[in-house]
């Protein structure tokens, strides 16, 4: 499968934001899931004007390939700076693909307290997935080859897409 | 490299697979638990204290000698990965009527063990076990040395290094004290060993001559680190500049065996007193491993004052211990 052209993030990102505003109270919270995920959320909290910091989600001791795969060789640490119990979460990942990850993200959330809701932001969708999940946020429907990793890629502070093998 | 001369913590891979001693781990193992470690340490402030990652899995703590603080640190360390933990006191049970340590191992192994935890008062009992568990083919299963003799006690090691990190936050350019019972520590071996790992600038071992283990400055050629090994008997010598002072227990029962005179002369001169503190650096930080015996080693105002970082040394060592059990069970997928 040839490579498709990859639309600017940073414009995805824009238009994303114009999705979410409308559906939204001010109240709203994000968590990033790393890394691609909280570069997305650090953008969107910007665009939409929101005043609680960002919250951050390393899923790795939640995934359910430890037993085959072992531990992530880099983990940072999951930062939540706010209560979650009765607040409503808009969750943000660069890719939603299987849904494994998101899995991990609302178990790991769980593990934090009760939110009143949790929706899920995307900018990426490859399709295929594994688990009953979906975003209710997503500005890019894609399809790519098994074997191609779609990745959100940061240089300086400019967003773009690249593909890993 | 063949199987022989590889060293028996690490797999084919180069993944740490059994942790056994801090000696002869590469750098940036050390660093990759310390990382993991500090993304494990606010699990502990979460409303549910507790991650998936050993779900199912069974870890058996082997406490051939006694110990509270470690072994409940490694039993919180584990439930707080989901394991389920099985604590045994062999010291009242098997060995007692007769049981071999490797017969001990094969039944708890036909149990389906995943990893065990073990202290045990003979040097290298741990290497004994892991090594059995290669020959039999159970490569599957961990060890994770508590504690061996006068060998090694690696976590603990860890935990001294995050601890340092936390509050120095890199270790280059550091002086570290290391005062006490060298001769009979292994907290003081695993420390020594992980600070030359990691490029300390000095290691200043102070004790009596007695307490002390000879040719420690010849340590000094074999540093590839650039770590500098300076052995003093004078302890207010010692720690003039110091950026970090670890005390270490004095055990009672030397004080039997005709290596020290009295309690209150060790004290007198090896004591850590406000007064002797304030010859290091202004920030300093004192450690101690516990149990501590106030008034032998350390003064109480010390202990208890604004320089001490022992309480929080026992928190870090539960993410530690989480990082080294996640790691070793994570190895060889």
């Amino acid at each position: 499968m040839s490579l498709p052209e990859f639309p600017d993030a940073e414009a995805q990102c824009r238009a994303l934001a114009d999705l979410i505003r409308p559906e939204i109270s001010p109240e709203t919270l994000l968590v990033g899931i790393h890394s691609g995920g909280v570069w997305i959320a650090e953008r969107l909290s910007g665009l939409l004007g929101l005043s609680s910091e960002i919250g951050q989600i390393d899923v790795s001791f939640y995934r359910d390939d430890f037993a085959e795969k072992g531990l992530h060789p880099q983990i940072r640490p999951t930062v939540i700076p706010f209560p979650i119990e009765g607040c409503h979460i808009l969750l943000v990942d660069d890719v939603l693909y299987t849904g494994r990850t998101t899995r991990a993200a609302i178990n790991e959330l769980f593990d934090y307290g009760r939110p009143a809701s949790v929706r899920l932001a995307v900018l990426a969708d490859r399709g295929e997935r594994e688990l009953p999940i979906a975003a209710q946020f997503c500005v890019w429907d894609v399809r790519l080859d098994r074997a191609q990793i779609l990745v959100l890629d940061k240089n300086g502070d400019h967003l773009s897409w690249k593909i890993e093998q | 490299m063949t199987s022989a001369q590889r060293n028996p913590q690490l797999n084919a891979n180069g993944e740490l697979c059994h942790l056994l001693s801090i000696g002869g781990l590469p750098r940036e193992i050390v660093v990759h638990i310390l990382d993991t470690a500090e993304s494990f340490f606010e699990i502990s402030d979460r409303d549910v204290k507790k991650v998936p990652l050993l779900r199912g899995k069974s870890v058996f703590n082997l406490f051939f000698e006694n110990s509270t603080r470690t072994r409940t640190t490694f039993e919180i360390a584990a439930k707080r990965l989901s394991a389920d933990v099985i604590n045994l006191d062999v010291a009242r049970s098997s060995t007692s009527k007769g049981e071999t340590l490797l017969d001990t191992i094969d039944n708890l192994v036909a149990m389906h063990a995943d990893t065990f935890v073990v202290r045990h008062a003979t040097s290298g009992a741990p290497y004994l076990i892991a090594e059995h568990l290669a020959r039999t083919g159970r490569d599957e299963v961990h060890v994770v040395n508590a504690g061996d003799g006068r060998h090694a006690h690696p976590t603990q090691g860890l935990l001294d290094m995050y601890t340092i990190r936390h509050y120095k936050k890199d270790f280059s350019g550091l002086k570290v004290a290391v005062v006490g019972d060298i001769l009979h520590s292994r907290v003081a071996r695993s420390d020594i060993d992980a600070l030359s790992t990691l490029g300390v600038e000095e290691i200043r071992a102070i004790g009596p001559r007695t307490l002390l283990p000879p040719h420690l400055e010849e340590m000094n050629s074999a540093c590839v680190s650039g770590t500098r090994v300076r052995v003093f008997n004078d302890m207010s010598e010692g720690l003039r500049d110091c950026d970090v002072v670890i005390m270490l227990r004095l055990q009672n029962e030397r004080m039997t065996g005709a290596l020290l005179p009295s309690a209150r002369e060790y004290f007198r001169c090896y004591g850590l007193t406000p007064e002797k503190l304030a010859l290091a650096k202004a920030d300093a930080i004192v450690m101690h491993p516990g149990p501590m015996n106030r008034g032998i080693e350390i003064d109480s105002a010390v202990a208890d004052g604004n320089q001490a970082v022992i309480l929080p040394q026992v928190s870090f060592g539960i993410a530690v211990r989480m990082a080294v059990l996640s790691i070793v069970a994570g190895s060889g997928k």
